[in-house]
């Protein structure tokens, strides 16, 4: 078909990364055959197992990563594929990134890993200088596209200011990189894979907090959950929910007691934050009239803002409501008052009730 | 021959001028000796104390980590700061501690390490002031070919450098970076390398991207940004960048180049390729995180990267009193495992050599190296500065004339008979009028379409942009005297009927499924 081969020679590359295996658009369509019950770091280490073994030219590196990584992600990957391609690096965040960006640009795949996503900051300038604009700035003569930085986030419950923090509201604002955060272990399998896969620089966020905690039927076998897509997963017809990450479960805790109240909840995964599915969001509030973000990262200039903004501009009058944030405080996360910040259940009740009948 | 083997860096060059005998390419041997690194009160040479063992070339052990250093590379004691005693007595063997970093050897006495040498690490060179050849030099030889192409295309440099600068001036172009004085650092290192190698430049090498073959035109396009610039018009003047000549673009950015270069060094280990990753940078760029994380991550993942710091002397108008307390940069490579050397930066043969040399020794043993070339930025740091607000115009002028490095060169090529005055005025007389004309096509051709604005983002246009381009042409049409006439504002050419940007494409079990909007 001689659209098809245009199509090919335009996009190149962008084909031939996406891999072979079919892209489901929803989980529903991932199959279960051969599922096993697993955590969320064990997900993320099938990813990456498969990641290496279909792609000779795919690398994992960063602090501690060879023997098995602070929390278990890359366990077995230096005895399977060798310390050439799994290996420590030193403490180094910058390095770790300007190294990864480095050998992405010579078409491998450089899976780095920031050992805490509050550590993430000295390797800034090389991911929004360099990674985000390498292709753009070079004319697509070049790009890093093969680059995956992946760190956990987020609260676990005693981390206090550095071990706690969901920075991903940072990254959002450079255009040239994707963010993407997994709610449980089968979504990270799937969007990890395809995030390794996509043609483009990813920050991959991790909620460290369910690591062990979240556990679920995931498919052994290799698949990839598309980007850029977000998933309904709670259908409602009162009020839309959009969260990422570990807070989903928080908030469907709080939309199941809604249910109760006769409150109908619709309940969406963004899953991709740059860019981010604005389609899927907007039908649903069209048809429910309300919505409600919840995030744990500080509300002020949080990625629930951008959300908001997006929704006032473009359903401005089938909104019903204000749009509600329930989110973290604007205040370094706390150890001891870490209940007090956190966007609890009640608080994601109160705020759905509020809303519903405002 | 008295070898003063003390010193790791004179044993490592016995070793390479042993294993070149016989190589026709090796010049005269030198007395290697102490070049005043080995030093005690007496300043004598010692022999290497046969008990001793000569680090392997070629053959790098890869549990050398494990066993320590070998004796002469290690710290010594001495009674005061600043001075190094030759070798160890015998007698200290017995105290070790196997520590996990290797066998350290205690000491009663508590010394410091001085901050400084009591002798400047010495700079390599082959070519006098005068172009001609020191007596006794060690250096890789140079074709009457290589070196002619070395001249003249350090000349077409200067002429370009000149030509550019007066468009600038003139309002042609919105800004430029000139090379005046760098010129042996870019020319000569690139013709050391090989095509295969890839370079990461910071934005003072325009010179290794001429040596590749970029051509006036070229280098006209970028500065123009019109729509022939392969980096399409995105970026400023003089932020070259060609995959073609494996010449990674450009960013402003100082040293962020400086890890990428050794994460490409390591894929090309990876690979086995018979090449190295090069990256440039100025003194300034040596105090950024990134030149210290790279240097660290080079040695430690063992990868082919080639590090050259042109220490001009100034970063804008920052002297490098400012801007460092070690002597200079080649010492600190021994800090982080790095095999280093100070090359004077204005002789070309020196230069070549080094980077000739360094070369093989990064991709035969899979190691970095750092080369310090020392020079002076003889032109203002950019169009944006007049550098006699800070330094004198007769420092400048000394060393844009007494010390010019093309100058010197042609001395020496002329001394070979290889050059004359009269292909020197052709050659800068042709140069000259390329380049004008090369000007004159760059500033009359179109600039790059506005679509080029919202492309390349990401590897495919993602809904968003393509929202905001809709919204952005709706004002172009709307307030068409806000923008540019020289910018073409047409949708993207239709093919077979269908704009090549309106169309998603899924691959579903090796099926292409097109979806048109």
């Amino acid at each position: 078909m001689a659209l098809r081969n245009i199509i090919g020679k335009r996009i190149g590359n962008g084909i031939g990364l996406v891999g072979r295996r079919s892209l489901s658009t929803a989980t529903s369509d991932v199959e279960n055959r051969n599922a096993k019950s697993m955590n969320l770091y064990s997900a993320i280490n099938q990813a990456l197992h498969l990641a290496l073994e279909t792609d000779p030219r795919a690398f994992v590196f960063g602090e501690d990563v060879s023997f098995g990584g602070v929390f278990r992600c890359t366990t077995g990957l230096a005895d399977r594929f060798g310390k050439a391609r799994v290996f420590n690096t030193p403490l180094c965040e910058q390095g770790i990134v300007g190294f990864g960006i480095g050998l992405a640009a010579m078409g491998n795949r450089a899976i780095a890993e920031i050992q805490f996503a509050d550590y993430i900051y000295p390797a800034f300038d090389q991911i929004v200088n360099e990674a985000a604009k390498f292709r753009y700035r070079s004319g697509n003569q070049f790009n890093c596209g093969g680059l995956t930085i992946r760190a956990p986030y987020g609260a676990v419950g005693h981390g206090g200011h550095y071990h706690s923090q969901s920075p991903e509201a940072f990254f959002c604002h450079v255009p040239g990189i994707k963010v993407v955060i997994p709610r449980s272990p089968r979504q990270a399998k799937g969007l990890l894979l395809s995030c390794i896969r996509d043609p483009n620089p990813v920050v991959f966020f991790e909620p460290k907090w369910l690591y062990r905690l979240a556990v679920e039927e995931v498919p052994e076998h290799d698949y990839m959950l598309p980007l850029s897509k977000a998933e309904v997963i709670r259908q409602g017809s009162d009020i839309t929910l959009v969260g990422w990450g570990a807070q989903l479960s928080i908030m469907e805790q709080a939309c199941i007691e809604a249910e109760k109240d006769g409150i109908s909840c619709e309940l969406i995964d963004l899953k991709t934050l740059i860019p981010w599915d604005k389609e899927t969001v907007e039908a649903s509030v069209r048809k429910t009239g309300r919505v409600l973000i919840s995030h744990e990262a500080p509300v002020t200039g949080g990625f629930g803002a951008e959300i908001s903004a997006s929704i006032v501009e473009r359903c401005f009058l089938r909104l019903e409501a204000p749009v509600a944030r329930v989110c973290g405080l604007d205040t370094p996360f706390p150890l001891v008052f870490e209940p007090f910040y956190m966007p609890s259940k009640n608080k994601v009740l109160d705020a759905i009730k509020a809303t519903v009948n405002y | 021959m008295a070898f003063c083997s003390r010193n790791s860096r004179n044993i490592i060059i016995i070793n390479l001028l042993k294993s070149k005998v016989g190589s026709s390419r090796l010049m005269k041997l030198s007395r290697v000796c102490c070049y005043g690194t080995c030093l005690n009160s007496t300043n004598h040479c010692r022999f290497l104390p046969s008990t001793t063992t000569l680090p392997q070339l070629g053959n790098p052990d890869p549990n050398s980590h494990k066993k320590g250093h070998s004796p002469c590379s290690q710290r010594f004691q001495s009674t005061k700061s600043g001075q190094q005693f030759a070798s160890l007595p015998n007698g200290e063997h017995s105290q070790v501690l196997d520590f996990p970093g290797g066998n350290v050897v205690f000491s009663p006495e508590m010394q410091f390490l001085s901050e400084s040498p009591n002798v400047y690490n010495p700079c390599y060179r082959v070519l006098d002031d005068n172009g001609q050849l020191i007596s006794n030099s060690v250096f890789v030889q140079v074709s009457e070919e290589i070196a002619v192409k070395m001249y003249s295309n350090m000349a077409t440099l200067q002429i370009l450098d000149t030509i550019f600068y007066e468009a600038q001036r003139q309002g042609r172009i919105s800004f430029y970076v000139t090379t005046i004085g760098e010129e042996a650092i870019n020319i000569a290192s690139a013709a050391a390398l090989t095509s295969d190698d890839v370079v990461f430049p910071q934005y003072r090498e325009p010179g290794v991207l001429l040596w590749r073959g970029f051509t006036l035109q070229e280098f006209a396009n970028q500065c123009f940004g019109n729509k022939a610039d392969n980096g399409k018009g995105r970026q400023m003047p003089a932020h070259y960048g060609s995959n073609k000549h494996n010449y990674f673009t450009i960013s402003s950015t100082i040293a962020t180049q400086i890890p990428h270069a050794v994460g490409a060094a390591y894929s090309l280990k990876m690979d086995k390729k018979d090449a190295c990753a090069v990256t440039y940078f100025g003194d300034g760029g040596t105090s950024e995180g990134d030149f210290h994380a790279a240097l660290n991550f080079a040695a430690v993942t063992e990868s082919p990267v080639i590090f050259i710091c042109r220490n001009n002397g100034w970063a804008i108008s920052t002297p490098t009193s400012d801007q460092f307390r070690s002597d200079g940069i080649a010492v600190r490579g021994q800090a982080y495992g790095v095999r280093s050397i100070r090359v004077d930066g204005n002789d070309a043969l020196a230069m070549y050599s080094a980077v000739h040399t360094a070369r093989e020794m990064a991709v035969n043993e899979h190691r970095p190296i750092l080369i310090e070339a020392v020079t002076y930025r003889v032109g203002h740091h950019s169009t944006s500065d007049d550098s006699t607000k800070y330094r004198s115009a007769d420092e400048i002028e000394w060393w844009r004339m007494a010390r010019d490095p093309v100058t010197r060169f042609r001395k020496w090529i002329e001394t070979n008979g290889w050059w004359g005055s009269e292909a020197e005025s052709q050659l800068r007389s042709s140069i000259r009028n390329q380049l004008l004309q090369a000007i004159q096509i760059a500033e009359r051709a179109e600039k790059p379409p506005v679509k080029d604005l919202f492309r390349d983002v990401y590897n495919n246009i993602p809904s968003h942009l393509r929202e905001q381009e809709k919204l952005v042409r709706e004002t172009i049409n709307k307030h068409p005297k806000d923008y540019p006439a020289d910018v073409p504002v047409d949708v993207a050419v239709k093919d077979d009927g269908v704009s090549v940007y309106d169309v998603d494409v899924i691959v579903h079990d090796d099926d292409l499924i097109i979806h048109v909007r």
